[in-house]
């Protein structure tokens, strides 16, 4: 991440000497938004998914110290692959576990023309400030269950930020995608997510929402790190399992793709 | 001919295109500008296969069955193949649209043996058949060939590069290939008029003085005008007469493919590519649809038909050729599409058409479909190139806006990345050396790493037990340029052999008198020798040597950036080595003048280079497989597909003229949720790669599993293509290492 290019626009757009943890990036993402996006995985997160696949990203400290410049600079490296459709997201981790640093990559980003994606778990939402918010163009909203009992079991905390959140999105009508993990035995009562569908419909700025099948590949990760991994017998949903959902979603009047 | 094709005929063939300076001088790309159709739509016009090519297609499926279990399904064992050394040979012959066959048969082989005769009986030996005590007895008494005289000449140092693998690959028992006639010249102009103007050439060189190059040059303007008469003599045996110009679309692909199979009947060359044809083409098409001479559904037939021989093309060849270009590749290179000078986009419907034969008679590594990508290409273009790739990974693409300035609107692409213009100028081939093995011949002080024998210049080894990064750069300069000179050398004299012993008359023929010749050189090791030297400067590296005091193993401690992470600190050694190296080059003196190039590009080779090869100080152990090409050494390249493309993409293009490659794999979903969106993702990866200045790249969409489930059923997928470095390749042709290395690269997958 260190170039000696000169300046792109975004870079001079923010202060100076802001450092951020940054875990890891991913160049061509096509999973998280639209287009071919530049994603950004910050480390630090407040949520302890039982299904996470990224557990080595839950610590600050997991990541790199690294200046906005430099990330700016990095990004604007891939200007010509991203600009004309895709764009950034930033993902983690939770990205408003740093919201200042997040508020300065998007600034630049946006002074670089470039579409923004933000991919949170909404816990955080009341650190997205209006000032923040006006430099996103999509929100990636994962809730990870309808109801607050299943959602505090899955992750450890509470659901209602996350629907506060969601609602403050609503209110300034931001582009969302919702997301939903379907992880069987777990988050596939239909009618749980019926419910969850009704609300996301009356928000009216969710755009589509995205049904990810619960997958095992982060598995590895949790005994790297010495976890125990409770979902060891669960499988991933099986295609019909994924359309049911998705099913569910649609007879709401949403996209679910 | 058979009565399939009932086309009318003009009395005048040029009736209805305009006029211009092409009527009276050779000037093909003058032709096209003038009478081209753009085409800005999608591919929704294509059609689907007739009956009739489907019939033959499957009939020629069940000999390239047969061909598969033997290897090799049949040679001409009796006769050294010329332009007229054979009668007329057909697959099918009353359904058969274009016509014409190598020898007498599909799939039977030519022996060449002016290009070597231990090329010749190592081959059929290799398969099972004997050779003809006639023909070698003739080439060992009467008649010498290309081989026998470069080893007549070379130099015990070039003997010892050679087979110490340093320089490998070299055509000196093979023909070079990489040369393109201008195979439309014969549609356009017909033999006849072909024949006048190379005389008057000729006759303009009557009167100036005899010194030797005047001299060769008149012997080979002679051999061409000779060659031009038999290639007519040839296509009167398939009843075509191509002393006057082709008259329709049908005329125009049959002569077009005529003068290219004279072209291979007496060459075995590396690479035997077809040029740029399609967009040429379908002006005659144009003319035909227009005049209600051709529908839709016949002009994608003729397009189908030409491409099921390309796809038979075949050469006899070596084991030990097969080991370092796998596959029984020809590259008959075709290159579509492009942007002319004047901004217009070169693009046609036949420009489709010549890639929905991968539908038509599915997916196949020859013809070698290279798109040649500008930003200005329309999107419809776009899109069915990269939903084409998606379907068939056979499609390989080169950057046209990087290329168009140095090479105008009229080259095509020779064998992979070499971009030439068309009928003005050819190259002389000139494989690859090892740079990986010359950084530890620098540590070394020039001993080979495994034999421990003296193969470069003695110098001083590196003494310490650390390796310093200035201090072996120090050493490795002077190896380069040792091995600069050592390269040019025996290019030099292979490629003075080779026009003395197999030139190529009939591919010359269809080219002006005054060329441009370039000397392509090429490197392999670039990602080991760019991680080696990050390693030494970024990490620290302790050499282990072994009782001979060679460094034969290296020990890392620390991190360091690798290639392949758009990291300027590792990305800047690569382009360092390249500029470097191709400065050495320049430095040489070369056969005719030759304008020395460079490409990065292994092609296959990269799989034998690291079997050659000792441990290097990035951590690559003795014998594993190089990366292919310009590509970041798999596993190194952690930051995602973009990452990786931006390394590769600081390469200058002018340090390396002769094209720098690319490889890219990835699995359909991380390309994106839908097909739809999947396309659209690639046609944009592919801007923003040759918007940020990429030469080549080839692109392969599937998914790990599949590969490993051919290799054990190698019987259910006959057809599985991939790309390699710079070709495509039926992957079940591949040896079995050759399968591993490919598996074992890096997959683009998602996070």
């Amino acid at each position: 991440m260190r170039r000696a290019a000169p300046a792109p626009a975004g870079v001079a757009a923010v202060a100076a000497g802001l450092e951020g943890w940054v875990h890891s990036t991913e160049t061509f993402g096509t999973a998280d938004g639209p287009g071919v996006r530049y994603v950004l995985f910050l480390s630090g997160c407040p949520l302890r998914c039982l299904y996470c696949h990224n557990p080595d990203t839950w610590h600050r400290q997991d990541g790199t110290l690294t200046p906005v410049e430099d990330v700016l600079a990095d990004i604007a490296s891939y200007r010509g692959f991203i600009r004309q459709r895709g764009g950034v997201t930033l993902s983690g981790g939770e990205p408003l576990v740093q919201a200042r640093f997040c508020k300065a990559i998007l600034h630049g980003c946006k002074a670089m023309g470039l579409h923004t994606a933000l991919d949170t778990s909404g816990y955080l939402g009341s650190l997205a400030d209006s000032e923040l918010l006006a430099d996103v163009d999509l929100v990636l909203l994962d809730i990870k269950a309808a109801s607050g009992r299943l959602f505090h079991k899955l992750t450890g905390v509470e659901i209602a930020p996350t629907i506060q959140f969601a609602e403050d999105l609503a209110a300034i009508n931001k582009a969302v995608w919702l997301r939903y993990v379907l992880v069987p035995g777990l988050t596939d009562n239909m009618n749980e997510i019926a419910s969850l569908a009704t609300f996301a419909a009356g928000l009216g700025n969710v755009e589509r929402v995205d049904v990810l099948p619960f997958h095992k590949l982060g598995e590895h990760k949790w005994r790297d790190l010495g976890l125990d991994y409770r979902l060891e017998s669960v499988q991933p949903p099986s295609q019909e399992q994924l359309e049911q959902a998705r099913e569910t979603f649609r007879a709401s009047g949403l996209l679910a793709c | 001919m058979n009565a399939l094709f009932k086309i009318g005929s003009r009395q005048e063939p040029w009736e209805g295109f305009t006029q211009g300076e092409w009527t009276t001088k050779v000037d093909v790309r003058g032709f096209i500008q003038a009478n081209y159709t753009p085409y800005a739509g999608d591919g929704s016009f294509l059609a689907a296969p007739t009956a009739r090519t489907t019939a033959l297609w499957a009939k020629m499926q069940e000999l390239l069955k047969q061909e598969q279990k033997k290897g090799v399904l049949d040679v001409s064992v009796d006769r050294p193949s010329s332009i007229l050394a054979h009668d007329a040979g057909y697959i099918d012959q009353a359904n058969e649209i274009i016509v014409g066959l190598q020898t007498d048969a599909p799939l039977k082989r030519a022996i060449m043996p002016n290009g070597g005769l231990r090329m010749v009986e190592g081959g059929l030996e290799a398969f099972g058949f004997k050779s003809d005590p006639a023909v070698s007895e003739i080439w060992t008494k009467y008649r010498k060939d290309h081989n026998s005289g470069v080893f007549d000449v070379y130099s015990p140092e070039i003997m010892k590069a050679r087979k110490s693998a340093i320089l490998t690959g070299l055509p000196d028992a093979y023909g070079r290939g990489r040369i393109i006639g201008d195979y439309r010249r014969v549609a356009l102009y017909g033999i006849d008029a072909l024949r006048a103007f190379k005389k008057q050439e000729f006759h303009e060189l009557d009167n100036v003085e005899f010194t030797e190059s005047v001299i060769r040059q008149r012997e080979e303007i002679s051999e061409q005008f000779r060659a031009l008469d038999e290639l007519k003599q040839m296509a009167a045996k398939y009843g075509c007469d191509i002393g006057r110009p082709a008259a329709n679309a049908r005329e125009a692909v049959q002569w077009t493919y005529l003068a290219y199979l004279a072209a291979v009947k007496e060459q075995n060359g590396a690479a035997m590519s077809i040029g740029r044809i399609s967009t040429f083409l379908d002006i005659y098409i144009e003319r035909d649809l227009a005049a209600g001479l051709l529908d839709e559904a016949q002009a994608q037939e003729l397009m189908d038909d030409l491409v099921i021989k390309l796809r038979i093309v075949r050469f006899l060849r070596t084991p030990e050729y097969d080991q370092l270009f796998s596959g029984d590749p020809t590259w008959v290179t075709e290159s579509i599409g492009g942007v002319g000078e004047d901004g217009r986009s070169l693009v046609t419907k036949n420009s489709f058409r010549v890639l929905h034969t991968l539908y038509n008679l599915g997916p196949a590594p020859e013809p070698n479909l290279t798109v040649l990508w500008s930003e200005k290409l329309p999107q419809g273009f776009k899109e069915f190139c990269a939903k084409t790739s998606i379907d068939t990974c056979s499609v390989q693409y080169e950057n046209d806006d990087l290329m168009r300035p140095l090479w105008g609107d009229d080259y095509g692409i020779a064998c992979c990345v070499s971009a030439m213009r068309i009928g003005k100028q050819m190259q002389f081939f000139g494989a690859r050396a090892n740079l990986a093995k010359t950084l530890l011949y620098a540590i070394n002080g020039g001993r080979d790493e495994l034999t421990g024998e003296q193969i470069g210049p003695e110098f001083a080894p590196i003494s310490g037990d650390v390796l310093e990064y200035d201090e072996v750069v120090g050493k490795f300069l002077p190896m380069m340029e040792w091995l600069s000179g050592v390269y040019m050398k025996s290019l030099n004299a292979i490629h003075y052999m080779h026009d003395k012993y197999a030139y190529e008359r009939i591919e010359m023929a269809l080219h002006d008198r005054d060329i441009l010749r370039t000397m392509a050189c090429g490197i392999a090791g670039l990602s080991v020798v760019a991680d080696s030297l990050s390693a030494m400067r970024y990490a620290r590296v302790s050499v282990i040597r072994d009782e001979r005091g060679l460094a034969t193993d290296f020990a890392i401690d620390g991190d360091f950036p690798t290639y392949g992470n758009n990291d300027d600190r590792v990305d800047a050694i690569a382009t360092w080595v390249v500029e470097t190296f191709m400065g050495y080059l320049k430095g040489q003196r070369t056969y005719r003048d030759a304008v020395p190039t460079m490409s990065v590009l292994t092609i296959t080779s990269n799989v034998v280079y690291g079997k050659k090869t000792g441990n290097t100080p990035d951590g690559r152990k003795t014998g594993q497989p190089f990366a292919p090409g310009a590509n970041p050494m798999h596993g190194r390249d952690h930051k995602g597909a973009l990452a990786s493309m931006a390394s590769v993409c600081k390469l200058p293009y002018d340090c390396s003229q002769d094209g720098i490659s690319y490889t890219f794999t990835i699995v359909p979903s991380a390309l994106g949720p839908t097909e739809g969106e999947r396309v659209a993702n690639l046609a944009a990866m592919l801007d923003g790669y040759f918007a940020s200045n990429g030469h080549h790249v080839n692109v392969n969409v599937f998914d790990r599993e599949t590969l490993l489930h051919a290799m054990d059923h190698p019987e259910l997928y006959p057809q599985l293509t991939i790309r390699v470095s710079g070709y495509a390749v039926n992957f079940i042709k591949l040896t079995r290492e050759q399968q591993l290395d490919v598996i074992n690269r890096t997959f683009h997958a998602s996070h």
